[in-house]
């Protein structure tokens, strides 16, 4: 049986790893290689490496440390963040990444969801979607959540799906840094109305709201970061748990 | 050892390059004939599409070059899709080392919801081949596919998601899995290290 995925997130700021509440205040946690190596040790399903400030002149930094990741880690990762165009994918890919998220640039054009999903297989094409509750609706956000747009979620969800996207990674700003627990409503929704993949970020506190977020938002994985990366839960208590609980884990 | 991994425009390459290399293999990007032919082994790797891919192999002259080989060969993910005769991705036709038809995941079952494509960590059933040497029953290990090779005489290992597919296969030489052995932590370096071993 097709296990949950545990998925702890490394956000990149100058080669380091970096997490934020809400964004803002970001606090250092260290070397992206040596902690993705030791999240892979310890039972990570997968990892996440979001570079919160790619600019052009970045990129060539993102690659290597790209290419140092794959050297080093025996499990799949997805890299994120500006990521805009084919030209990036495609260094990405060749250094060693599995797959790729993109996010406001598929909001201002999806078409490149299908360009991309042409050119490399849907399967490594993963759409971020950042998503919060605007005016009693939610709707997608861009920019670390501080640009609201008129997208639905739901729709701009299944738009991706139809234009070739292999998963959702879905954050919800409600949840992101507060540890209150995943938003469960908008999860479930998009899960139960999609048929790919979808990826729970934002809001975890407690092993609970993992198990919740798996039972109750339908989760194909779950996201996290700072409760990883400053052990105030770890994966291999976290994966025991939910094994426990009767939920399809790899031990 | 002369270990040959076949370049076609195909894919995730630099990861297997990176799994062997933790072994202590230095892999050889390839696609020229006479290198490929000379190998102890070799790795056909691939993740895309199917009729894009077979028409890359088309362009290196490879369509007919692979199916006779002699050394031991691995296939891996949509690689193992191109070793079978068929597949109902854009109806493309492939190398036919194996006489399989490749298909499409469904989505549903009569009561139960299934994603697809199929991404994350699978168990492997009944595992039996020197390629899963120290495997058990259930072993994870990383898959990422829609379309899947029914279970069939072939197969060496099986897995379920939705329904129970072939998750291995092996004739003779040929060897082929649908997960990422390059992908899937100790088990799968352990089932590289026993493709190297063989």
């Amino acid at each position: 049986m097709l296990a949950k995925r545990i998925i702890p997130c490394l956000d990149i700021k100058d080669g380091r790893t970096v997490k934020g509440v809400n964004f803002i205040n970001l606090r250092d946690a260290g070397d992206p290689v040596e902690l993705g190596q030791i999240y892979a040790d310890k039972g990570a399903d997968e990892l996440v490496f979001l570079d919160i400030t790619a600019t052009v002149e970045k990129r060539k930094t993102l690659v290597e440390l790209v290419k140092k990741v794959a050297k080093n880690i025996n499990i799949p990762f997805t890299v994120g963040g500006g990521i805009g165009s084919i030209e990036d994918v495609d260094a990405l890919l060749n250094a060693g990444a599995d797959k790729i998220s993109i996010n406001s640039a598929a909001v201002r054009n999806p078409n490149l969801i299908n360009d991309l999903a042409l050119e490399f297989g849907s399967q490594c094409v993963v759409l971020g979607l950042d998503t919060n509750i605007i005016e009693n609706e939610w709707r997608v956000v861009t920019h670390g959540g501080r640009k609201p747009t008129p997208l639905k979620t739901l729709a701009w969800a299944k738009e991706a799906q139809e234009r070739g996207a292999g998963e959702i990674l879905l954050t919800s700003m409600q949840g992101d840094g507060t540890k209150q627990g995943f938003s469960i409503d908008i999860t479930a929704q998009i899960s139960t109305h999609l048929d790919i993949p979808v990826i729970a970020s934002g809001g975890a506190g407690t092993m609970e709201h993992f198990k919740t977020v798996f039972q109750e938002g339908k989760a194909d994985a779950a996201l996290a970061a700072s409760i990883f990366h400053f052990h105030e839960i770890e994966i291999q208590d976290l994966k025991q748990y939910l094994k426990q609980e009767n939920i399809a884990i790899r031990l | 050892m002369q270990l040959a991994i076949i370049d076609y425009n195909a894919g995730n390459v630099q990861s297997v390059l990176f799994a062997l290399e933790r072994l202590g293999i230095k892999g050889i990007l390839t696609n020229d004939i006479d290198t490929i032919k000379n190998a102890d082994k070799v790795i056909f790797p691939g993740v895309g599409e199917a009729s894009t891919a077979m028409n890359y192999l088309k362009k290196y002259n490879l369509e007919d070059v692979l199916p006779n080989l002699t050394q031991p060969f691995l296939g891996i993910c949509l690689g193992m899709q191109l070793m079978c005769k068929h597949s109902d991705e854009n109806d493309t036709d492939c190398l036919g080392i194996f006489d399989l038809n490749v298909t499409k995941f469904p989505t549903h079952t009569d009561n139960q919801k299934f994603k697809v494509p199929q991404i994350g960590w699978n168990q492997l059933e009944n595992p039996k081949s020197p390629l899963f040497k120290n495997i058990k029953e259930g072993d994870y290990a990383y898959f990422v596919h829609s379309f899947y090779v029914p279970k069939n005489d072939f197969s060496i290992a099986n897995s379920t998601h939705s329904l129970e597919y072939c998750a291995a296969l092996h004739r003779d030489n040929f060897y082929a899995t649908q997960f990422h052995p390059e992908k899937s932590a100790k088990v799968g370096a352990q089932i590289l290290k026993n493709f190297i071993e063989l």
